[in-house]
């Protein structure tokens, strides 16, 4: 390495005086575009059929707020039952059981195998297809006959059918974030007598997340999209299917499509600020932790120039003997490791 | 208590159709090292992973302490133990792997106290200074809160060793600590080695490390095709090897 440095002639030779290559359709392409944009900004703002004043009155309307609210609530509380049940399902499908393991599989066939339209219709019919839940031992007289119309209100129905055909899609995100994790880290928490419930939550869940939040992140988004589905089951207090309803009784269709447009708009750039945060909370360890890819680029471009231009610096410091043993060398290997991997 | 550590008897394993182990018996003597020897694919990593039920055996018993290894005896059956009650058995066994396997997610520091905090319930603070201590003993004491990325391939297994050591084990087993490293690192690792063989530590290492054998071993087991070959001191298996496998194997690696 030293024998390398002193190889390269103190002085920096001129920087090139090039021209830089010229893009001139690239250039022309981005004028245009700024230019038709700007002109469907002007001609909207403009054009009567958005009525911009009815717009402003629905935006923060009561009643928009509200099934707003609803919408958010059907996306968390049928995630949170994606993600419980696609978990057990990616365990079921991971065990040595074959039976566990084909029930995960045909629940996942099933319900990724049909519109998740179809399935909150089916799951709308539920009062329908069993009348009454009854409960006590099979063969014998129920103890208690309840109406199922009564038991589950369409809201919970809604998120039931919304959870379960999510569910199908989060055990084969769930699953492939298990099984992106070395087996040796987990015979490493077993030799040091981690028991399987500490190594997963200590050892496995932590790298896992790594690969698993950015998919799920967008399920979340795409979740709140498919909450517009509901009014299959059919359940009416959601934002798409209550700007309609408003929308049915004014007969000014546009502007309540661009309130609910607004909404879903605002929550999903919410979700992905926060998706972003989580990224970098679960990516402790890794290379460029915490680092853009711009900011990793220029550090990596300064990590480069020492080496391709030597400084008088570089070349005047006493080279091996001073420093520390073998730290360079260690760090050369280190980079190469992560590289590799 | 008796003066054997470890003791293997007739112990089988089966990779499906590939007959592995076939029939391995061993002593290993309190404080001693062990070397296990051979080619690769004669066994000797597959048996390692046995001594602490990483692998199961098909035939055969392995006792730690007098104490039969990942099963129950009731009469004349044995019962697969639990896994909870295996890992107790391997709180006492520590692990050194060929890849280093430390959790990527973790400092140095945090590597080394995670199984004493969470397995043996110690206070944060002590296993805090007792990794400290490790640290210093395996010459890492400056990298305490570097993540595993930011070490070299010697100093991540020097961490990995003081992993191990942390839940104070009194059997170390070492799976070729070595071969994942450049040839300008081994020399740090075998260091490490050296200095806790010398402080009474029984080990048991599978490598291809000649000269450690030579050096640090008390026994050498020369193992080939899934049963041992040769067994003795290291003048006996190394220098005069009586066996045919054993001159071939060493003529290659001399």
């Amino acid at each position: 390495m030293s024998e390398i440095t002193r190889a390269v002639p103190v002085a920096r030779p001129k920087p090139i005086q090039a021209v830089p290559l010229r893009h001139p359709w690239r250039n022309l392409l981005a004028f245009a575009l700024i230019f038709l944009l700007l002109a469907f900004i002007i001609d909207a703002a403009q054009r009567e059929a958005y009525d911009w004043p009815a717009f402003a009155l629905y935006l923060f309307d009561v009643r928009v707020i509200q099934a707003a609210g609803v919408t958010l609530a059907l996306t968390f509380l049928a995630m949170i039952g994606a993600v419980v049940v696609g978990i057990v399902l990616a365990v079921m499908r991971e065990t040595d059981n074959p039976v566990l393991r084909a029930i995960a599989w045909g629940v996942i066939w099933f319900f990724r195998g049909t519109p998740v339209y179809v399935q909150l219709v089916f799951w709308g019919l539920l009062s329908s297809i069993y009348q009454t839940i009854n409960l006590g031992l099979p063969f014998m007289e129920p103890w208690l006959v309840l109406e199922t119309a009564d038991v589950i209100p369409l809201f919970w129905i809604a998120v039931l059918g919304l959870a379960l055909n999510e569910a199908a899609y989060m055990a084969e995100i769930v699953r492939a974030g298990l099984l992106s994790i070395d087996p040796g880290q987990t015979e490493a928490a077993s030799a040091l007598g981690m028991g399987w419930w500490l190594t997963m939550r200590k050892v496995v869940i932590p790298q896992a997340m790594r690969v698993i939040i950015p998919p799920t992140g967008n399920e979340v988004i795409s979740m709140l999209k498919t909450t517009s589905l509901v009014t299959a089951v059919p359940f009416s207090w959601d934002l798409y299917t209550r700007t309609r309803d408003i929308s049915a009784a004014t007969l000014n269709p546009i502007p309540l499509l661009l309130v609910a447009s607004v909404w879903y708009l605002f929550f999903t750039s919410i979700m992905m600020i926060g998706q972003s945060r989580l990224e970098k909370h679960f990516s402790r360890g890794q290379l460029g932790h915490g680092a853009t890819p711009k900011r990793r680029r220029r550090q990596d471009r300064a990590d480069r120039a020492p080496v391709v231009l030597a400084s008088p610096e570089t070349v005047a410091a006493p080279s091996g003997a001073g420093a520390p043993e073998g730290a360079g060398m260690s760090d050369v290997a280190g980079m190469t490791e992560g590289d590799a991997r | 208590m008796s003066d054997i550590k470890v003791s293997a008897q007739e112990v089988h394993k089966s990779f499906g159709d590939t007959h592995v182990l076939k029939g391995i018996d061993l002593e290993v003597r309190r404080g001693e090292v062990s070397c296990l020897l051979g080619p690769s694919g004669s066994g000797k990593s597959t048996f390692l992973r046995c001594i602490n039920h990483l692998e199961s055996i098909d035939s055969g018993r392995i006792e730690v302490d007098g104490t039969l290894i990942g099963y129950r005896e009731h009469g004349e059956r044995l019962h697969e133990l639990k896994p909870a009650e295996a890992a107790a058995q391997r709180e006492n066994i520590g692990m050194v792997f060929q890849r280093f396997n430390l959790f990527p997610h973790m400092t140095a520091l945090e590597n080394i106290t995670c199984a004493p905090v969470f397995v043996k319930r110690a206070q944060r603070s002590e296993a805090r200074q007792r990794a400290i201590e490790l640290l210093e003993r395996v010459g890492l004491a400056d990298k305490a809160d570097a993540y595993p990325r930011e070490l070299s391939g010697g100093q991540q297994q020097r961490v990995a060793i003081a992993r191990a050591l942390a839940m104070t084990p009194d059997l170390m087993l070492f799976d070729e600590p070595t071969s994942a490293l450049d040839p300008e690192l081994v020399g740090e690792v075998l260091d490490v080695m050296k200095s806790l063989a010398e402080s009474g530590m029984t080990m048991i290492v599978v490598t291809h490390e000649m000269g450690f054998a030579r050096e640090v071993a008390d026994t050498v087991t020369f193992m080939d095709g899934g049963v041992v070959v040769e067994h003795g001191t290291p003048e006996e298996v190394l220098v005069r090897p009586q066996h045919g496998r054993t001159k071939a194997f060493l003529s290659k690696v001399l």
